[in-house]
């Protein structure tokens, strides 16, 4: 076995160096902005430089046909005769994260500077995405699940952090809360899976030779037993898994912190909420893949059940996700709820068709909904703090950039045919859908979804770019976002294009929205061979694989469908007026505000599980004001009761006896003083008595 | 009863009744009194013993005799000085008069 | 010792002067029985009557013979009668019987005194000499508190 090359041993540079960054920052005062943009942007430059090292190494071993599998392990903690280790892997996997985590986070973290040159808290900003970008790297090489938890639980922190970030609106506070709050429900499952993988196999490392959590003896031994419901070990702890998966990757039911996530800064919005978090569910699916993949042998035809959940969870997903944002008005809620419908497809992909499938759509998806985040906070830069759409419009002459590359992120995302990357992406996974052998519902689902995408996001361009600007009548109040701008500093003319330091990020995504597509075609699969470790060929005979032209074509005729549907309904007449209703409202009122009401899940989570947990508080404050407090009362009311009895007993029994006993010495010293008369006939008589005393005393003794 | 112990109770009788005197009378004079009949008393006590003991050769009895009869004088004497001395400060011989004995 | 007057008592104690002084000289101490008589009667109970007159002027049959308390007086002499005789009672067994009568002339008392007793001679002497100074002293020293007292 050659020795661990130098970039595998020091892997651990890539998290480190944001984090550190981060530190430096904390310490910093609001003053320094360039101190600290300059810290967070070098250290993610400097993580970027060596992922691509990183990189270049795996393709170096793929070229040499050497295992591309490189581990680190090196023992942590050692309690009773065990030891736990830590370590970090390099894989293909790991490989393309890194890259994509740090390219993009590099691009955004140039964007912030100029979007919140206004804001006063730059410097605590960048601290928070140096920090996030330091964790979310962490997420990526661990080894361990243990330290991967670790990484998890800090990116949801600084997602936290994040979201709240503007605490002082009690809308992103209450949001910060709930995106904690629910992710936390998703990783009590994380957790509860992690400890029975390790009670199951013994060791948290994913890869140590041979004798790791994911290697093939522990997951047969998984396999072997049994547990409740007559499913395996390896399903049920997947599962387990999966929920923390869900719960970070906004999967239905644990989707509802998403869209108020929004209310954090777009930088935020764009990074966390698009590109990187919740792709961490993703990938951690992703991770596990050989153990949510086991199946017995004799069932080898069929996927294994954890799968069968993943897929049908995401297929649901995609189609809700879709729907709702059919009936949004604010800019970054559609995209929300896009996103949201997009990892739908992620978990679709990865379960009906493999790591590989899921990973290229969320690579794709970085960059697009990346590129879609940052020209939304672009369009909202400009337009002073505006998010909703009914107040914007004719933006296309006034912000031309942004809308070329807007466009070109919509397109992706829409998986308009063969030149952008999502039409690739997508169609592997609706590929794979299609021939997966338990149910062709998720196809369907997954097929309607994309219509419904195309529909909303062509409405979502009508409004923002065509027609005339609506301006926001003065009673209405523009969003707290961007609030900092006083108006002296965008003169109010108007929406205007952003400044170059926010435009060229936007220029960057959108070339790789489209040119990332290339890496993963059907006759160029680069992609899925580099991740499944196979030799990778260029030949058109890819596009014969049964089936496949006719996928790609039933897709290519749904996104135009899709893209003519919103032309119809709402290009054909530009909406003249903010108030005026839209025109699928006008339509089908009710079911349009159900799908704006986002089908009353919060509601219900609301009606239920708050109501619950407000009524268990409630319950628990009567306690603690009642019981607890009633008992320290009484308590301190018979110490105080003592008191007072301690004062009554010293009053009266102590100071009484005390008073008697002078009263006592002074009688008695009175009838001593009748001792000292004066009278000469008292002395002799007390003499005589005392005389007859003695004698009698000394005749007695003689006597006997 | 032998003679000796006639004459001994003779004399504590005596004793007695000096000591009574002394004890419950008010003049002053009158105590002076019963003090002698008390040393009288003792006298006779002295003499018995000396003509019953076993040496009276020896005069040790009527020695100390004589000698408490010089005292008893001496004493006497002083003793009414005394009282006359008070007497003309409080203008009387009462023992039990409360304004003499209080200045 | 119960009578009122106290001349009347003066008179009583030199009978009992005198019954002693007999009883001296049944006894055989015929020197102790005269000294007996002539210091006891001839100066004691004369001294005792001057003091008598001396002090009689301001007071009247008024005062009351017996103290307020002469009952406790009473029963502690009983009391002391009591044990004395019980005293001599128990002893009685032991006590010694009549011997002869000694000879004894004045001048063997004489011989004593100045050899064998002449110590407490000398200091009696001294003591009858204190007396006869302070008496004198305490008699003359009030002519002018007399004065005194009576303005």
């Amino acid at each position: 076995m050659p020795p661990t090359a130098w970039i595998v041993r020091n892997l651990w540079l890539i998290p480190a160096l944001p984090i550190v960054a981060a530190g430096c920052i904390a310490v910093l005062t609001q003053k320094r902005r360039a101190v600290a943009a300059g810290l967070a942007i070098g250290s993610m430059f400097v993580s970027f430089l060596l992922a691509m090292c990183a990189f270049a190494h795996v393709l170096t071993l793929r070229t040499h046909d050497q295992p591309d599998l490189q581990v680190f392990n090196f023992p942590w903690l050692q309690f009773g005769h065990q030891w736990l280790s830590l370590g970090w892997v390099l894989d293909p996997l790991t490989a393309l994260m890194l890259l994509m985590v740090t390219f993009v986070g590099l691009l955004i973290f140039i964007f912030s500077v100029g979007y919140m040159s206004h804001d006063e808290n730059f410097t605590r900003f960048f601290c928070f995405l140096a920090l996030f970008a330091g964790a979310m790297l962490g997420v990526i090489i661990a080894n361990n699940l243990l330290l991967l938890f670790m990484c998890w639980e800090v990116v949801g922190l600084t997602s936290y952090l994040l979201i709240g970030f503007w605490f002082t609106n009690p809308n992103a506070a209450a949001a910060a809360k709930k995106a904690f709050i629910v992710t936390r429900i998703g990783d009590l499952g994380f957790l509860l899976g992690m400890v029975w993988l390790y009670a199951q196999s013994g060791t948290l490392l994913f890869y140590d030779s041979g004798a790791g959590a994911l290697e093939p003896s522990s997951i047969a031994s998984a396999l072997a037993q049994h547990t409740i419901f007559g499913l395996t070990v390896a399903t049920v702890i997947s599962l387990l898994i999966f929920c923390g998966a869900a719960g970070k990757s906004g999967q239905v039911p644990l989707h509802v912190w998403l869209p108020d996530a929004m209310e954090g800064p777009t930088p935020v919005s764009a990074l966390i909420h698009a590109a990187t978090m919740v792709a961490a569910g993703v990938f951690l699916v992703a991770r596990m893949y050989p153990l949510m993949s086991a199946q017995v042998a004799a069932l080898a035809a069929t996927p294994s059940i954890a799968l069968q959940v993943v897929t049908w969870v995401g297929a649901i997903t995609a189609l809700f996700g879709a729907l709702i944002a059919v009936a949004q008005f604010d800019i970054k809620r559609i995209l929300a709820y896009s996103t949201i419908s997009q990892l739908g497809y992620m978990m679709m992909g990865l379960g009906a068709g493999g790591v590989s499938v899921g990973m290229f759509h969320l690579l794709t998806h970085a960059f697009f909904k990346a590129l879609l985040f940052l020209g939304a906070g672009s369009i909202i830069h400009g337009c002073s703090g505006e998010q909703d759409i009914r107040f914007m419009g004719g933006l296309r002459k006034r912000m031309p950039f942004t809308f070329a590359t807007y466009t070109a992120g919509m397109l992706a995302l829409c998986g308009f045919p063969l030149f952008f990357s999502g039409f690739w992406s997508k169609d592997e996974i609706l590929f794979s859908a299609h021939g997966w052998s338990i149910s062709h519902i998720p196809f369907y689902f997954g097929a309607f979804a994309a219509l419904l995408t195309a529909f909303y996001m062509t409405r979502q361009m009508f409004y923002v770019f065509a027609g005339a600007h609506r301006a926001a009548p003065a009673t209405h109040e523009a969003h707290v976002e961007d609030a900092a701008s006083p108006s002296l500093h965008h003169p109010p003319a108007g929406p205007h294009e952003s400044p170059s330091v926010m435009l060229v990020p936007l220029v960057l995504l959108a070339a790789f929205a489209v040119l990332l597509g290339f890496l993963g075609m059907p006759a160029w699969p680069w992609l899925q061979s580099f991740l499944e470790s196979e030799p990778v060929t260029f030949s058109i005979a890819g596009f014969y694989a049964p089936g496949l032209i006719a996928v790609m074509i039933s897709s290519s005729v749904i996104v135009i469908a899709g893209l003519m549907l919103g032309w119809w309904v709402y290009g054909r007449r530009p909406i003249a007026d903010a108030s005026a209703k839209d025109p699928l409202d006008h339509a089908q009122h009710r079911v349009f505000s159900t799908l704006s009401h986002a089908f009353y899940v919060d509601a219900l989570y609301d009606a239920t599980f708050v109501r619950a947990a407000n009524i268990f508080a409630a319950i628990s404050a009567w306690f603690d004001r009642w019981i607890w407090n009633g008992l320290v009362q009484t308590i301190s009311a018979l110490v105080i009761g003592f008191g007072y009895l301690d004062g009554f007993l010293d009053t009266h029994l102590v100071n009484t006896a005390f008073d008697e006993g002078c009263k006592g010495v002074s009688g008695s010293a009175r009838l001593l003083a009748r001792l000292q008369s004066g009278r000469i006939q008292l002395y002799l008589r007390y003499i005589a008595a005392a005389c007859i005393l003695f004698v009698v005393l000394l005749l007695w003794r003689a006597a006997r | 009863m032998t003679p000796l112990s006639s004459y001994l109770l003779l004399s504590a009788f005596l004793f007695c009744i000096g000591l009574a005197g002394a004890l419950s009378r008010r003049s002053t004079i009158l105590v002076l009194i019963g003090i002698e009949i008390m040393l009288n008393a003792a006298n006779l006590n002295f003499i018995a013993f000396w003509r019953y003991g076993p040496n009276p050769t020896a005069l040790t009895g009527v020695m100390f005799t004589i000698f408490s009869i010089a005292v008893a004088a001496a004493e006497a004497a002083v003793g009414l000085s005394i009282i006359l001395a008070v007497y003309r400060r409080t203008r009387t011989t009462d023992l039990e008069n409360t304004e003499a004995s209080e200045r | 010792m119960s009578l009122r007057n106290p001349v009347h008592c003066v008179v009583g104690l030199t009978v009992g002067f005198l019954g002693l002084a007999a009883l001296y000289l049944q006894l055989g101490a015929q020197f102790v029985g005269l000294t007996q008589v002539l210091v006891y009667i001839g100066a004691v109970a004369i001294l005792i009557i001057f003091a008598i007159m001396m002090t009689r002027s301001s007071e009247s049959a008024e005062q009351q013979t017996f103290s307020r308390s002469w009952v406790a007086g009473v029963v502690i002499a009983v009391a002391v009668f009591a044990v004395l005789g019980w005293a001599i009672h128990f002893g009685a067994q032991t006590l010694p019987t009549q011997t002869a009568t000694p000879d004894l002339p004045v001048q063997q008392i004489g011989d004593a005194l100045l050899h064998r007793f002449v110590l407490p001679l000398e200091i009696i002497a001294l003591l009858l000499t204190a007396a006869l100074i302070g008496a004198g002293v305490l008699a003359l020293q009030d002519p002018a508190g007399e004065k005194r007292g009576q303005q």
